[in-house]
């Protein structure tokens, strides 16, 4: 498997996602240059979270005009698996491959925790290895996370399955006291139509081996490298 | 000789004046009185400082770069280094709360990837005025929005820190900003120019009139408005910042690089002086070739400003354009301004015409040096004043005292701090902020780093050689706790006027102790930074001499957390607490008395402690190890009751003939707190007893109270979950915030 990882001006998180794809997971995983016009033959693309562009203008704002988009997004139209993980998902939502967009989080603040997550939908390529009620303990980091649409495209979502995580509390429970930054039905991933492209605000790649004390991310990835297996026999 | 009229707003003596027209053997232009200004500067030039700094000890088998670089190096094994330093932005903090900590915490980074590290960890230090003093929630704030504004953005963990309040710092708040990377040993680079004809590069961000003669207000005490001195604050772009750190990491894996030294006080003078003294050579540099981002800069305020985000390099001659190529690839400017020559002058044109010509060591090298004289603190002062057990009177409720520290400023949880930080990015933090050591992994080893930055500044205000020799043994002992053996430290030297002999005589001692327990710890000091002027309207802050500590450890996954994990485990006291109030939390708070002398410090003892507690982690037998500081044992207990993911609660009894506050309350040093199973216990009391080290067992962890019993009675009955609410949310409650929805869990 060869997974690509997008680096733009100011992308953070691409050197520890490469790190768990690599070193931990063992798969062929390259990064590509946000000037790059090709994915290099890449199976799936991350865009990892970080300020690209500084955040400047609006998080994901200048990041969508990169060359290496158009690459992105017609191998998304062809089904390919594109995951974008914080900024990735602002990214994704400027680009228009997933609908809604971000908000400053409700507290006006950065918040940096490890947060709940109900899986809201185990049949995505990226949650196959998960199950619906499934509750995962993954970090957020972010100043703009509070999700938003409009209420018939929230109701698209919620009725198409594309709500795939959901901040929830200890028991599971989809409460207000669960969400750290006021999104939408505590939305904290969605996926496309097509359920290929999958945006999320946690950050999977930072608990995804033991000795950080938590790898509950790596079913996300295992997910991934499980249907890729599976769609090339 | 004329004297020009200026010369008080350049921060300058009449006396320095005459020494610098003795070094040109004429008068200097305007520019080069700027650049003379800037480089003699208390800030640039540690003049008052650098006699004393002498008697620090910077030698140790490990020690790879000691004082004098951007940076100090201690070897880890593996061939990897690791580079450190701290460095205070207080000035601009206090004038401009969010650029102020932000370009502190972009400055310190610079330092870092100059030598050629991946910085991978930040560290912040603050102190703040009491929080209902005017702007002091807004000054809190802004700080801490200004750090993560920078940190997060650039991507590098805020892993650890401290904040204290108190009145001292309500005219003059301290922002001290620590950064550390990680480099293959062989892969140091340094700032030190060589090479007649090599070329000088400049890149990174244009230069503005931003921050000029930024150095020399940080070498002036406050009047009542600092507001007016504003634009010297500097503006951070961490963007840039980011791009410029990838861009030096990624040419430094070339050969191209021969020196490289980042733009930070006094700008394009103290880099390009200090880059050229160091290597014994000159440079000759034309400033018309300097990016600006403002119309009509005159020579002066281009040699003078500090605008943040952008570095000096020298290259091998031929080697411009692809070291040209790497920084366009960055989307970064960089010009070509001059070449290295071999006669020692700093060279500056404008054009054609040369505007300062000045010997390259007269900036740096043979800057005054002062033996400020000293003075001892009055009979009165109250670290003369002991403390009278028969003046203090018992509390009835110890209970409701500990409640009250524990969600005091000071004591409260800081978590409506680190959650403004990413503590996480970058994938090696094992132990998120709160504990009593930072703890990272080491990728591609089994390594793990941990660090920890202290100082008590009541108890260097009331003792400064005894609260210095703290500083660094209390750093030690955090890093012990989490299994780490402490390798090197760096200094940020928070003081006031030095132009005041009671300040200097702080300093004198404050040196004096430090040095006194790294000799005796074996901890090498490899680089610090002193800010003097701390000073409002007359009034010195106390003497706040922060010490940050690095420590590693050969498995990360042996380590040990502060708070209690596991029901039924022992809870084992090792040290012995004495009737040492002096300068305790619980004096000041219960109170309202700061005075006496601080504990005692045997660093035989501390030494022998600290490496018990290192042996039965690294045995993989201690769950939790946590260092007793600020509220004693009372407040040690209570952390470890709550400030883990799962509450505890646990049955004592303190078992000694103290008066029951004191047993509590009283801050004495060298111990600390472990809980383990039985067996893991027995283990350690016999490792005490063999070594001579008192410890005893106090009790089991257990149920949802803390129960401590003391010379036959239950003194203390709290219970832990409401314990842990009002802890929770005290820090925001002081900045004038209520908790809402989601910020809860």
């Amino acid at each position: 498997m060869k997974f690509a990882v997008v680096v733009f001006p100011g992308s953070n998180c691409d050197h520890d996602v490469y790190y768990v794809l690599k070193k931990v997971l063992n798969q062929g995983t390259i990064f590509v240059w946000h000037q790059s016009t090709d994915l290099c033959g890449a199976d799936a693309v991350i865009l990892p979270g970080g300020f690209s562009y500084g955040d400047y203008l609006r998080s994901g704002a200048v990041a969508r005009f990169s060359p290496i988009m158009k690459a992105v997004e017609a191998f998304a139209r062809k089904g390919g698996l594109v995951l974008g993980i914080c900024n990735g998902l602002q990214i994704l939502l400027e680009s228009g491959l997933l609908p809604g967009a971000m908000l400053r989080n409700r507290s006006l603040k950065f918040v940096c925790r490890e947060v709940g997550l109900r899986v809201e939908n185990a049949e995505t390529p990226f949650t196959r290895c998960l199950r619906v009620g499934d509750r995962l303990r993954i970090p957020v980091a972010h100043a703009d996370g509070n999700y938003t649409a409009d209420e018939e495209t929230l109701r698209r979502l919620e009725g198409e399955g594309q709500i795939v995580l959901r901040y929830c509390d200890e028991e599971g429970r989809t409460v207000p006291e669960s969400n750290p930054n006021g999104s939408a039905r505590n939305i904290a991933g969605i996926c496309n139509a097509q359920r290929n492209v999958l945006g999320m605000m946690p950050h999977p790649e930072r608990c995804s081996e033991v000795v950080l004390g938590n790898d509950s991310g790596r079913a996300i990835f295992s997910s991934m490298i499980e249907s890729l297996a599976q769609a090339a026999h | 000789m004329p004297m020009p009229d200026n010369l008080e707003a350049q921060g300058l003596t009449e006396e320095e004046y005459g020494r610098i027209v003795r070094i040109l053997e004429r008068d200097p232009t305007p520019t080069e009185l700027g650049m003379f200004s800037g480089m003699w500067s208390e800030h640039c030039s540690y003049k008052s400082s650098r006699v004393h700094l002498e008697k620090l000890p910077t030698q140790g088998d490990r020690v790879l770069q000691g004082p004098g670089e951007n940076a100090g190096a201690i070897d880890i094994g593996d061939g990897l280094a690791v580079v450190f330093k701290m460095e205070s932005h207080n000035h601009p903090s206090f004038i401009e709360p969010y650029q102020g900590a932000a370009t502190g915490v972009g400055g310190i980074l610079r330092d870092i990837f100059t030598m050629g590290a991946r910085p991978i960890a930040v560290m912040d230090s603050l102190r703040f005025g009491r929080p209902e003093a005017p702007r002091m929630s807004h000054l809190v704030g802004g700080v801490v929005a200004g750090i993560g504004g920078y940190g997060n953005c650039i991507g590098i963990p805020t892993v650890g820190g401290e904040v204290a309040f108190h009145s001292c710092y309500d005219g003059n708040i301290l922002v001290n900003a620590f950064a550390l990377g990680v480099v293959s040993k062989d892969r140091i680079f340094r700032a030190r120019a060589s090479g007649v004809d090599n070329p000088v590069i400049y890149v990174g961000s244009s230069t503005g009139r931003d921050g000029i003669h930024g150095a020399t207000m940080a070498s002036a005490a406050f009047g009542s408005g600092g507001e007016e001195r504003r634009p010297t604050v500097q503006v951070g772009d961490p963007f840039t910042e980011k791009l410029l750190l990838e861009a030096c990491l990624e040419l430094m894996r070339t050969d191209y690089v021969v020196a490289i030294q980042d733009m930070g006080a006094a700008g394009l003078t103290s880099s390009s002086a200090e880059m050229a003294a160091r290597g014994g050579v000159g440079l000759e540099i034309d400033i018309g070739k300097v990016p600006r981002r403002e119309e009509g800069m005159t020579p002066y305020e281009v040699m003078l400003s500090e605008s943040q985000e952008r570095m000096l390099l020298v290259v091998r001659e031929g080697c411009e354009e692809p070291v040209f190529e790497i920084f366009h690839k960055w989307d970064l400017q960089v010009e070509l301004l001059g070449r290295v020559t071999g006669d020692g002058f700093l060279t500056v044109l404008d054009g054609e015409q040369t505007v300062a010509r000045i010997p390259a060591r007269a900036l740096t090298d043979e800057a005054p040096r002062y033996q400020r004289p000293t003075a001892a603190p009055d009979a009165d002062h109250p670290g003369a004043r002991a403390v009278s057990l028969s003046d203090i009177s018992e509390p009835a409720d110890l209970g409701r005292v500990l409640e009250r520290l524990v969600t005091s400023p000071n004591l409260c949880s800081r978590r409506w701090v680190v959650e403004q930080y990413d503590y996480s990015v970058r994938t090696n933090t094992v132990l998120p902020p709160g504990g009593d050591a930072a703890l990272l992994r080491l990728k591609g080893t089994h390594r793990g780093l941990a660090m920890s930055v202290d100082c008590n500044a009541r108890w260097c205000f009331l003792d400064p050689k005894l609260g210095a020799a703290h500083a660094v043994a209390e750093a030690a002992r955090n890093l012990s706790c989490v299994g780490a053996e402490p390798v090197g430290l760096t200094d940020c030297l928070n003081f006031g006027n030095p132009e005041h002999p009671k300040t200097m005589w702080q300093f004198e001692k404050a040196i004096e102790g430090m040095a006194e327990a790294c000799r005796a710890l074996n901890i090498p000091v490899v680089s610090g930074n002193v800010s003097f002027y701390n000073e409002t309207a007359g009034q010195d802050i106390h003497p706040t001499p922060m010490v940050a500590m690095v420590g590693v450890m050969e498995n990360v996954e042996r380590h040990a957390v502060s708070h209690f994990t596991s029901d039924g485990d022992i809870v084992l006291l090792v040290g012995e607490t004495r009737e040492e109030l002096g300068g305790s939390e619980y004096l000041a708070t219960e109170h309202q008395r700061e005075q006496g002398s601080p504990p005692g410090l045997d660093l035989e003892r501390e030494r022998t402690v600290q490496e018990i507690v290192r042996e039965g982690v690294r045995r993989g037998q201690v769950r939790s190890a946590h260092d007793l500081s600020d509220g004693g044992l009372g407040v040690a207990l209570a952390e470890c009751c709550i400030t883990g993911p799962s509450l505890h609660g646990a049955d004592l009894d303190l078992q000694d003939d103290l008066r029951a506050d004191v047993a509590l309350f009283s801050e004495s040093a060298s111990r600390v707190l472990i809980s383990g199973s039985a067996e893991a216990i027995g283990h350690l009391e016999s490792d005490c007893a063999s070594r001579g080290i008192p410890c005893r067992r106090l009790g089991k962890i257990g149920g949802g109270r803390l129960r401590i019993r003391h010379a036959g009675s239950l003194r203390i009955d709290l219970d832990v979950a409401k314990l842990r609410n009002a802890w929770s949310g005290a820090f925001a409650a002081l900045v004038g915030e209520t908790v809402g929805a989601g910020e809860g869990t």
